[in-house]
């Protein structure tokens, strides 16, 4: 906890709201509460979503650009044989699961796989450390965990969904994507119920495709920050507090753990629906 | 957690990402493993070729050795004969001369002992001759006598 004077929920409160801000009357401002960042309605930024999937989206293709650069035959190095084994990795994902031809698929992949397990990996950065470092330089809040804000989810699966609608339509003309909506399950006689059902079939691959990744890291970070306030409830050494905070030293370590495994889960989650459904838009099915 | 502009943001950041992904990123790195897979495999295959090569040609060096050993077998039969028949002829040879040898000497010796035959007699005859004419001398006239004496130097 940054300071004793603050009580728990304003702590978790604190640890939830993303650093937003907006041009105000000519000058940028950033939101002190939760209340304030609401009021300042859409056009405003999370400035600490942007700039956190900004760097970490830089750093993957900076590192998998300088091995793309001088991609030598022969016997790889160390950094060249990692960027290699996760390309392979992707490749054999997409060989998988998409069977037609299409040169945007693998590279989307690649993207969708590495940007999310970054932003998802900055959960495991001891949870108070880069607020403090934040506060220290002035900055009221700072989410560093990218995925745990529905815009930076929703913006994936967003693009990903108008992808899937470009291709839909590409492959099979805007009468068979339209014929797909409308003609099934239950043929031209049902065709209201046909809308219906395909219409949420269609609305819910976005929607859910954010918020599972969404969702999983929302509540893996909040579960980080419970575990963070055992601790935090310091006052006096006591076995209560001493089991406390050694409950708190073994909890996140453990759940860190595991943590490792739900946010490789969840970016591999991500890429292999955002490959299926972009399979399922090349295919004539039915 | 309000839904805001950073959605529109985060979406144009990730177009670019996936663009500059596909566009710099993806190819060359699959190009090079492609790459690789084929060294490896061409590797794999001359590896293999220069095992089979060398296989072919332990077989045909032991084959080589096998007709060199007949070859040389062949040569020391063929020397063992030659060298037998050159014993033999030399043998043939040695022989043939010396029976020429001894046949030269012995004709030689023959002369020789009738040269020395020869001698003896005449030396005999004119002993016996000086001898009957110191006997004779008072008696017998020399020249009845030489033709009698003539016939018996003859005789030996």
């Amino acid at each position: 906890m940054s300071s004793e004077a603050i009580t728990s929920s304003e702590y978790i409160r604190h640890h939830l709201q993303n650093l937003t801000c907006s041009l105000q009357q000519g000058h940028f401002h950033c939101a002190h509460t939760a209340a304030e960042a609401k009021a300042m309605g859409f056009w405003a930024f999370n400035v600490d979503t942007l700039l956190v999937s900004f760097v970490l989206g830089t750093v993957f293709l900076f590192f998998f650009s300088r091995v793309a650069k001088s991609p030598a035959p022969g016997v790889p190095s160390g950094m060249q044989n990692f960027v290699e084994w996760v390309i392979e990795f992707i490749d054999n994902s997409v060989r998988g699961s998409f069977s037609a031809k299409n040169n945007l698929v693998a590279p989307l992949a690649l993207t969708v796989f590495m940007w999310i397990f970054l932003m998802n990996f900055m959960d495991l950065i001891p949870i108070d450390w880069v607020p403090m470092l934040a506060a220290k330089l002035g900055v009221g809040h700072f989410k560093v965990v990218s995925t745990t804000d529905p815009n930076a989810t929703f913006g994936m699966s967003i693009s990903v969904f108008f992808i899937v609608l470009y291709y839909s339509i590409k492959m099979k003309g805007l009468g068979g994507f339209a014929a797909e909506l409308t003609l099934q399950p239950f043929g031209k006689f049902g065709l209201p119920a046909n809308i219906f059902l395909e219409g949420v079939n269609l609305i819910a691959k976005p929607v859910s495709l954010s918020l599972r990744l969404f969702g999983n890291m929302y509540a893996g970070e909040m579960i980080f920050i419970l575990i963070a306030i055992m601790g935090g409830t310091w006052a006096g050494f006591t076995l209560v507090n001493a089991t406390l905070f050694g409950s708190q030293i073994l909890l996140s370590l453990g759940w860190g753990i595991f943590h490792i495994l739900i946010i490789t889960l969840q970016a591999f989650i991500f890429m292999t629906l955002t490959i299926v459904y972009l399979d399922m838009a090349h295919q004539e099915h039915h | 957690m309000n839904i805001n502009a950073t959605l529109i943001a985060q979406a144009i950041m990730f177009a670019l990402f996936v663009w500059f992904c596909m566009s710099f990123v993806w190819p060359p790195i699959v190009g090079a493993l492609a790459a690789r897979q084929k060294l490896i495999a061409d590797g794999l295959a001359a590896g293999d070729r220069g095992k089979h090569e060398l296989e072919l040609s332990a077989k045909k060096a032991a084959q080589g050795l096998r007709t060199a050993k007949e070859k040389a077998s062949d040569i020391i039969a063929q020397a063992e004969k030659r060298a037998g028949e050159i014993v033999e002829e030399a043998k043939t040879n040695a022989k043939t001369e010396g029976d020429r040898i001894i046949a030269g000497a012995k004709a030689e010796i023959g002369q020789e002992v009738n040269r020395a035959k020869e001698g003896l007699r005449q030396q005999v005859s004119a002993l016996a001759v000086a001898g009957a004419e110191k006997i004779l001398r008072r008696e017998i006239d020399a020249k009845a006598h030489a033709a009698m004496l003539t016939t018996i130097a003859n005789e030996l």
